[in-house]
Parts: structure tokens; C-alpha cells; sequence
């Protein structure tokens, strides 16, 4: 009895710091609708900041407090900043141009933060008078911890009291329920955006610095938590504070008590939580059905024509393309081949994103499982390489069939979050089932046959698969399915009321993406004859995003010219720096302030100005 | 709605922020590329006087998480550099030919790193690979070895498949394997007293493989003692109080550790704090490395038996010497990574001058039995498994003026914690 108890408080402890970042999180969120990456980041620097400051003045309690306090207003400061020297430029753009930005904040941060503070991990001093434990029915339990659980209630009261009973908080209030409502009375929404901003990230810092006592601070903290705060928030339903209390309390609860049952448990039980929630609540715990669902680009317009001289332009890139191996050594092919992969990938994405309306965070899922199903097929069946590559675009839309079916039901910010916990548990299977994927040490030897085995030949074969898939979606696109889709984007109930099941072409727009990035994956596994479970993790579908986003999701090439830009430059500038985190940080950081509709969109801005000019 | 620069034409819209972009992102590549220590000019040249080769230069590709994981890799690769610096310092290899590094980051992706490994093979002519700390990216570019047929030294990676059951013919590897640490550990804790067990480790193949072969030695030797708990935490993502209470509540005589970096110093803390470590021997896997104690600083765990490095300890001649160097070079104490990218570079240029030759299937050949002198004695590449017989150092953590280090330690020899080389040699795949 005594020992679930303490196991109980373990939780609640946890709790306490998922629910300060998240927090955090969910206030930048409900105002703003900044889908904020770097928050994990400023939960980091927060930490080393508190570290440092720590370790000068913290032998004192004042000190160790004072610190704390400290680090946190940092935090809010940098959070600040940013809002005002990135994200204000970005309220007009697309709201998923500022996910991008903050994902190259993210990259500056790490390689800062490594510079600043050193690559090892640093463990502080304990917090002054807090050293020791108590005992509880006779099982010693941690002071600190126990400050902690009672610091997570302590917030929420003061966040309910500056939002319920100061004018600032009624109009951030206002804000969240009415953004343009609230500026038209004349409430300047840059400044109320900054506070926002500050008040934020500074939770984020603070829930950093008060992990100094607990555990070491380390380079990988700002991705550990990101994720999960993300989960925390939608969980609890967006823009909702008790929601996120309520989701923090249950997964702290269910973390301890699921490792009693099933230790292995750990890798996934949050992602299946919220699985298990978003299915069953459209809006997490405690969130309100919004009008708009809150991440659909609504600005976003794909050309409706496929454009004059379009098909002539393919042919005449697909001819360089084909003529390359001519020209160009081992290694460029080996790059182009790659490039032409990921360009299927971001192309299958955009389906989704650019003509559905349906932002996912979990497309490496069907990129991995297309992967892996060639792999399974050579591996455990002795296919022959064109098998397993017909296998891959199968296992990868069975899967997509399956969780399409779940998450086109939900719509947002929900159904990206829901895209990704099914890529999460489809990443803990491939990464915990040994006997059949080889777990985390991943499938071997998956080689092209004979035949293709040589660069060139195995490019060529890249190119036809992927130019062909490619040129099916493009098909897709500008049929009466890709119509059907846009007018789902655009308003569901006007395409519902003219007869157009908006659910069952989404579903199908997610089954047909998923098959494309499955052969892909397929693809992709026999290029580098390995496959691991890394292929479906976050990381992966941060990417695909990314090439999406930097092509620009107005034109159906964005996403090729985005995987081309994306994928060499990280390849060549981390062959020229070790910090090539920091280099890329900044392009993306740069691109996204100067092209705000992406590269292609940039493009053909470019050439509509000069014809107005020749007009 | 009104324009604030009615006169700005709609190309100039567009093409400023364009030129804008172009200055910023050229600015970044020239800041980064002059600020960092490039990767790409890590063609290291000989510090001392610029020795006279006759011979074309031998190209090395070294491939590490140097991004991911930073605190392991850094003095990996003082090591090495330290060895290349030695070595063409003394003439270079086959007493006519520089040794040239050229060195690339992984970014911490198996794919990345086979991307880069054919980058270095194809692009930058390299006649061998070394280097790799995570298991999975070892065992990628130990595939794409074999299959070009290019001698590959993995230098960190733990995983026994990269020997065994995955092993290839142009694949070698220095450190001791997961079985190997197992089994030196297991030595010590056949002779306690204990009888009940639990073990905590990070759930991947590194810890699942480490518990497995834990409990299957010990058993062996032990047949008395019981396994009453296990604990998997997500790697990185140790949840401490929970962990610490539930591994309490089994009332074990004994853990087995297999956690490290910031999950170790997590549960430390915490089981410290929940008095879980009280009148019970813990032992633990790489515990005793420098990379992992020294961030603990006075709170590393006292009286735990583990493997690790004392090299502020160890007094041969060599390991003193090197010592000496390696502080004088980089004004900072070696670690556990140090003396392995150390014995790598200097494992590598000793197969190449073995084998007369910067061809691939001569070096593979010099590799197979091939024998050299380490700070930690001599170490000799196995013909049967590859399998490098570098041992470790096992003994007891201890507090030492306000830090973590090793008291009672004594060097186990990686060969006599190795199965023969019949039994090694049934293990690998036929060729």
C-alpha cells in the first residue's frame, strides 16, 4: 500500500515539470496558433542557464530560487526576442511557415547551446535545505520532489488568477477565442503577442531550471520534452490549461504505474494515450471544437490549372535528369538518387498538406513501413528486388488505410498529432520486435538484385519509379479527386453539401500518400541497403515537412525543388562544417523571413512579375 | 488597404528579399566554415617538422556521431588526432606514405552514415573507414564494407552482431563487446554473496543484450541466485522515481546497472534520495569510464563494481606517456574515448604498413591476427572473429578529492573473455 503511494507521488512529480512546459506551450498556442518547435529548446537553455546561474549563488535558498527565477525570465526575454524579430513577420504567412521557423531556431539553438556550455553533461547542486528525503509509511521519498508536486498546482492558480482576474490576461483571453475580433476593438495584437511569447517560453525556462536538482543537463533535453508537451497539450485540448494539468497528471500516473506492469512500456505508452484520447475525444480532454481547424493553411491556393507548357517543362527536367549519369560521377548519382527519393516523399506530403488541407506530423510512418516491407520480403522470404519493392507501396497503404481511417476524423492540430502517435507506435514495434525487424540494430543486406546493382543503373530505375509515381500524383491533383480534395480544404460543409463525401476522399488522399512515400521507402531501403527503425521516426517526418514547407505549398513542384534544396544543402554543409546545425538553423531561419511562399512560390512570383512587366 | 511603398515596383518586391536571402546564407556558410574547426580540413597535416614522404599519401574516412553525441565523440577524436600526429611525425606508414584523415559527422543517422561513408569512399578516394560509436550506424557502415569491399575498423560501437552474427571479412573492432564487459563483470558478481538480482537498462539492443548475457553467465557460475526485477527505460527518457521505487520494492541483494550518461546520473540522484543503493552492491556496465563518472562529480556512486578507465591511475610507461602527450596537446584529461580513437588511428596505421600496401584486401589480410602495442598493452586483432582482445579495467568506484574514480582495479584482458576462436568463428555468417 505504502509502496503505490510513493509510486503515486513519483508520478505526480513527474507531472508537475510535463505540466509546467506544457503550459507554456498551450498558452503560446491558443494565442497565437504558433505551432511552437523550439519550445523544447528554451526548456534547455533554461536548464543550462539555471545550471549556471546555480552553481555561482545557489549555496543559499535565495540564491538557488533567485536563480531559478532568474533563468526563467531569461528564457522569457529570448522568447520574446523571437517573437519579435521572427515570428511577427510571419503572422501573414501560412501558419505552418512559422512551425518552420522554428524548427531552424531549433537548429541554432543546439549548435549555440553546445558552443556556449560544452558538449558533456552537467549535473548541479542539489537545492539548499531540500537535500534529503522524508519518509512516507516508511519509504523515504525525495523533499524536492515533493516541492515540486506542490509548485505544479501553485502555477496553474497563478495563471488562472492572471488570466481570470488582470486586464492582460481577459484580453490574451479574448484573443484566443477571437484574434481578429479582438484587434478590430483595437487591442494591438503585436505587443499582446510578445507578452504571450514571454510568458511562455519563460514557463518553459522555468520548468528547465527546476530539473537542475533532478537530473543532468544534456544537449538532448530540448527534443526529449518537445514531443512530449506537444502530447500533454493536445491531450488536454488546445489553448486549455486545466486540460493540460488533467493530461499531465494522468500520463505522470501512468508512467509509474505502467512500468510496474510491462517495463518495456516506456517507449510508447504516451503516444498510445493519446492515441486512445484523440479517438475517442475529437478535442482532447477538456479542448473546445474550434470553428477553423486551427493548423489549415487557409491561404493556401494550388493553381487549379496545370499551368501552360507544364508537361514540356517535365519532360525537358525529366530528360536532364535521365541524361545525368552521362555526366556526372558515383557520388552526385548517389545524391540525385536520394534527392529523387525524398522528392516523392515531400511530393506524397503535399498531397496531403497542400491540397487536403491535412497537415501530418507522422508521414515518415509510411516512408518507414514501405522500407521495412521490402526489407521483411528480402529478409524473411528471399524476394527478388522487384517483389520487394511491390511490397513496399502495399504494406505502407494497408497501414495508412488503417490509421487514415482514425485520423481523418479528426482534423488540425489533432490530426497531426494523431498522425504521429501512429507513427510513434509503428516506430516502438519496429524498434522493440526483435525476431521479425531486428529491433533497433535494424535489417541488413537489403541490396538491389544484380541488374540494378551498378549507380546508374539503380538512378534510372529511381527515376522512372519515382517520375511515374510523381507523375500519377500530379494526375491526381488536377482530377476531379484533387478538386474534391481542395474543395474539402476549402469548405467542408459547402463540398458535403453538394455531394462530395469530404471524409472518404480524405481517407483516400491519405491511403494513396502513404503508398507513395511507402515506395519511397522501398526505394530509399534498397539505395542504402539497410533499413533502421530511425526511417519512421520524428526526425524523418520533421524532414519531409521541411522540404514541403521550403518548396512552398502553393505549387504542385514546391515540394521537388524543397527536397532538392533541403537535402543537398544539409548534405553538402555537413560535409564542409561540424556546425553545420547552426548553418542550416540559419538558411532555414533566412528563407523562411525572405520567401515566405517558398521557393517555387518565389519562382513563379518572379516570373508573374516580369510578364506584368512585358504586359 | 494601403501600400506603404507605392512606388516599389513588384520585381524589386521580390528580388530584395532575395538578395537579402543570398547575403545571409553566403555570411553563414563563411561565419560557420572560418569559425569552426572544419571538418573537411581535418586532413591534419603533420604538427612537427614537415616529415619528407616519398609516397603517395594514404587516406583514412573517419565517420562519428561528433553532433549527436558530442561528450563521447570530442575525445574520440583528440585521440586519433593525437595518433595521425604520431604517426607521420615518425615517418608515416609503410616508412614512405603520409596517413590523411578525412573525417565526417554522421549526424547521428544510419542512413546519413552510409551516405557520407560512400561520399568518402567514391569522392575523397579513401582506402579505409574507421570510426562509429552507436551499434546500429557500426553495423550500417560495416554492411556497406562489405559490400565495397572497403577495410572497416569500428572503433566504439558495443553490439556483439558486429563481429558475430553479422560479421563480415572487411569489418574489425577494437572495444570490448557487450559480452565481453558482461562477462568481467559477471567474474565479480559470482562472488557475492547476493542471490536476489534486479536489473535496470535502457531498452535497446545494447542493454537487452548486456542483461541477457548478465543473466546467462552468472547463472552459469551461480545457478543459486534469482532475478527478481527488470527495468527497461526508453533511452535518455529514464523516469527516475518511479524506476528507483519499483526496482526498491523487489527487494533485491543486488542490481545490475546498464544506464548511462544523463539516465545514470538521473537514477544515482534519485536512488541516493530513496536510499535504494543502502547495504546493497550494485554493479554496473561502463560506470567507470571517465565520460560517465566525472559529470557526477562528488555525487558519483561509492563501492559499485564496474568497468571503466583510471587513467590517472594506470602507470605503465606507455599509458603514462600517452597521458602526457594528450594532455600536453589538448590541455585536457583523456577519457575512456581518447584511448580508444587513440589505438584505432594507430590499429589502422599499423595494418597498412603490415600489409605494404593501401589496397583494400592486403589491409583486410594485415588486419586478421594482426598484433600492436597500446597504452593498455598489446591488443591483437582475433583472425577468427575480428574481434579486437582490448580489455577494460574493472574495479570499484570511489570518491576522490570531491570526484568520482576507481579504487582496487586491475586490467581484464579482452582475450580471456572471449569464447575460442572455433566457437567465434561458428557464430559469423559463412562467407
Amino acid at each position: 500500500m505504502s509502496f503505490l503511494l510513493v509510486q503515486a507521488l513519483s508520478g505526480l512529480a513527474t507531472a508537475a515539470t510535463l505540466f509546467l512546459v506544457s503550459s507554456g506551450l498551450t498558452i503560446v498556442f491558443g494565442v497565437t496558433r504558433i505551432v511552437n518547435f523550439a519550445h523544447g529548446s528554451f526548456y534547455m537553455v533554461g536548464a543550462y542557464a539555471g545550471w549556471s546561474l546555480i552553481e555561482r549563488f545557489g549555496a543559499t535558498p535565495a540564491g538557488f530560487w533567485g536563480s531559478v527565477a532568474a533563468a526563467a525570465l531569461a528564457m522569457g526575454v529570448l522568447g520574446a526576442a523571437m517573437e519579435i524579430g521572427l515570428l511577427r513577420r510571419l503572422y501573414r504567412s501560412p501558419e505552418l511557415f512559422q512551425l518552420l521557423g522554428t524548427f531552424g531556431v531549433v537548429l541554432v539553438v543546439q549548435d549555440l547551446t553546445a558552443w556556449a556550455w560544452g558538449p558533456e553533461d552537467l549535473l548541479g547542486r542539489r537545492a539548499p535545505g531540500l537535500k534529503g528525503s522524508i519518509d512516507i509509511l516508511d519509504q523515504p521519498f525525495p523533499l524536492y520532489d515533493l516541492v515540486l508536486i506542490g509548485l505544479g498546482p501553485l502555477v496553474l492558480g497563478l495563471l488562472w488568477l492572471l488570466f481570470n482576474r488582470t486586464r492582460w490576461g481577459t484580453l490574451v483571453r479574448a484573443a484566443t477565442q477571437d484574434r481578429e475580433m479582438t484587434s478590430a476593438l483595437g487591442v494591438d495584437p503585436a505587443r499582446l503577442f510578445t507578452g504571450v511569447l514571454f510568458l511562455g517560453c519563460a514557463l518553459a525556462g522555468l520548468g528547465g531550471a527546476l530539473q537542475v536538482p533532478r537530473e543532468a543537463v544534456t544537449l538532448q533535453m530540448d527534443m526529449a520534452i518537445v514531443v512530449e508537451a506537444f502530447v500533454v497539450v493536445v491531450v488536454g485540448g488546445m489553448g486549455s490549461l486545466t486540460g493540460a494539468f488533467l493530461a499531465s497528471l494522468l500520463i505522470g500516473q501512468l508512467q509509474a504505474f505502467g512500468i510496474l506492469v510491462f517495463p518495456q512500456i516506456t517507449l510508447v505508452i504516451v503516444f498510445l494515450f493519446m492515441a486512445v484520447v484523440l479517438v475517442l475525444r475529437p478535442h482532447g480532454l477538456l479542448g473546445r471544437a474550434e470553428e477553423v481547424p486551427p493548423t489549415a493553411p487557409a491561404a493556401v491556393t494550388v493553381p487549379l490549372s496545370a499551368g501552360r507548357h507544364a508537361g514540356l517543362w517535365a519532360l525537358a527536367l525529366l530528360a536532364v535528369l535521365a541524361a545525368a549519369p552521362l555526366a556526372v560521377g558515383d557520388y552526385a548519382l548517389i545524391l540525385l538518387t536520394e534527392v529523387v527519393i525524398l522528392a516523392l516523399f515531400a511530393a506524397s506530403l503535399h498531397l496531403l498538406i497542400g491540397l487536403g488541407g491535412l497537415v501530418s506530423f507522422g508521414h515518415a510512418a509510411w516512408f518507414g513501413l514501405g522500407a521495412y516491407g521490402s526489407a521483411l520480403l528480402v529478409k524473411h522470404l528471399g524476394a527478388p528486388m522487384p517483389l520487394a519493392l511491390a511490397g513496399a507501396p502495399v504494406l505502407a497503404g494497408l497501414g495508412a488505410l488503417v490509421a487514415g481511417w482514425f485520423c481523418v476524423r479528426r482534423s488540425g492540430l489533432y490530426f497531426a498529432m494523431l498522425t504521429l502517435a501512429f507513427a510513434q507506435i509503428v516506430w516502438s514495434v519496429a524498434f522493440q520486435w526483435y525476431a521479425v525487424t531486428g529491433g533497433d540494430n535494424g535489417i541488413l543486406g537489403v541490396w538491389p538484385s544484380g541488374w540494378a546493382a551498378g549507380k546508374a543503373a539503380y538512378y534510372w530505375l529511381t527515376l522512372a519509379l519515382c517520375g511515374g509515381a510523381l507523375g500519377l500524383l500530379r494526375r491526381a491533383a488536377f482530377a476531379p479527386f484533387g478538386y474534391a480534395l481542395r474543395a474539402g480544404r476549402d469548405s467542408g460543409l459547402r463540398a458535403e453539401s453538394v455531394g462530395i463525401d469530404v471524409r472518404r476522399f480524405q481517407w483516400m488522399a491519405f491511403v494513396l500518400a502513404g503508398s507513395a512515400a511507402g515506395l519511397a521507402g522501398g526505394l530509399y531501403a534498397f539505395a542504402k541497403g539497410s533499413v533502421f527503425p530511425t526511417l519512421l521516426a520524428v526526425p524523418q517526418s520533421v524532414d519531409a515537412l521541411v522540404m514541403v514547407l521550403m518548396g512552398g505549398l502553393q505549387t504542385v513542384a514546391g515540394p521537388l525543388a524543397g527536397a532538392a534544396v533541403f537535402h543537398l544543402l544539409e548534405s553538402e554543409v555537413m560535409s564542409l562544417t561540424d556546425w553545420w546545425r547552426l548553418v542550416l538553423g540559419l538558411i532555414v531561419v533566412a528563407l523562411v523571413l525572405v520567401f515566405p511562399k517558398g521557393i517555387v512560390g518565389f519562382l513563379s512570383g518572379l516570373r508573374s512579375s516580369f510578364n506584368g512587366r512585358r504586359a | 488597404m494601403k501600400h506603404r511603398h507605392p512606388t516599389a515596383s513588384p520585381l524589386a518586391q521580390v528580388l530584395r528579399p532575395a538578395a537579402l536571402f543570398a547575403a545571409v546564407s553566403v555570411a553563414a556558410c563563411v561565419a560557420a566554415i572560418s569559425a569552426g574547426p572544419a571538418a573537411a580540413q581535418s586532413t591534419a597535416q603533420s604538427a612537427a617538422e614537415p616529415a619528407k614522404f616519398t609516397g603517395a599519401p594514404v587516406r583514412v574516412g573517419e565517420i562519428n556521431s561528433y553532433t549527436g553525441l558530442p561528450a563521447f565523440t570530442i575525445p574520440y577524436r583528440q585521440g586519433w588526432q593525437l595518433a595521425l600526429e604520431e604517426i607521420n611525425a615518425q615517418g608515416g606508414v609503410i616508412g614512405c606514405c603520409e596517413l590523411q584523415v578525412v573525417s565526417r559527422d554522421d549526424a547521428g543517422k544510419p542512413d546519413d552514415a552510409v551516405r557520407v561513408a560512400q561520399e568518402l569512399v567514391t569522392n575523397e578516394a579513401v582506402d579505409v573507414l574507421a570510426g562509429t560509436y552507436f551499434s546500429h550506424i557500426g553495423l550500417a557502415v560495416a554492411d556497406f564494407a562489405a559490400r565495397n569491399k572497403v577495410p572497416f575498423v569500428a572503433a566504439e560501437p558495443l553490439t556483439d552482431a558486429i563481429t558475430w552474427s553479422k560479421g563480415n571479412r572487411y569489418t574489425f573492432r577494437l572495444r570490448p563487446s557487450t559480452y565481453m564487459q558482461a562477462a568481467m563483470l559477471v567474474e565479480e558478481a559470482a562472488k557475492l554473496p547476493a542471490k536476489r538480482w534486479a536489473t535496470v537498462a535502457p531498452n535497446y539492443e545494447y542493454g537487452q543484450s548486456a542483461v541477457s548475457w548478465f543473466k546467462q553467465l552468472l547463472k552459469e557460475k551461480r545457478p543459486d541466485v534469482e532475478f527478481v526485477a527488470e527495468q527497461w527505460p526508453a533511452q535518455g527518457k529514464l523516469e527516475a522515481g518511479p524506476t528507483v521505487q519499483a526496482l526498491a520494492a523487489a527487494k533485491p541483494d543486488a542490481i545490475f546497472n546498464v544506464t548511462f550518461g544523463a539516465d545514470l546520473a538521473k537514477f544515482v540522484r534519485e536512488g541516493e534520495g530513496r536510499g535504494l543503493f543502502r547495504n546493497r552492491k550494485v554493479v554496473s556496465l561502463l560506470t567507470g569510464e571517465p565520460e560517465y563518472l566525472e559529470p557526477m562529480k562528488d555525487e558519483a556512486p561509492e563501492g559499485w563494481i564496474v568497468t571503466g578507465y583510471p587513467w590517472e591511475q594506470i602507470d605503465t610507461p606507455a599509458h603514462k606517456a600517452f597521458v602526457a602527450a594528450y594532455t600536453a596537446r589538448f590541455k585536457d584529461s583523456p577519457k575512456a574515448g581518447s584511448i580508444v580513437g587513440y589505438i584505432t588511428m594507430k590499429a589502422v596505421a599499423a595494418a597498412i604498413t603490415k600489409a605494404k600496401s593501401a589496397n583494400a584486401e592486403p589491409i583486410v589480410d594485415a588486419l586478421a591476427g594482426l598484433t600492436i602495442d597500446s597504452p593498455v598493452g598489446p591488443v591483437t586483432f582475433r583472425a577468427s572473429d575480428h574481434q579486437a582482445t582490448m580489455g577494460a579495467y574493472v574495479g570499484t568506484t570511489t570518491i576522490k578529492d570531491g570526484r568520482g574514480t576507481m579504487k582496487d582495479w586491475h586490467y581484464a584482458d579482452g582475450a580471456n573473455y572471449l569464447p575460442p576462436d572455433d566457437a567465434a568463428r561458428k557464430m559469423r555468417p559463412a562467407e
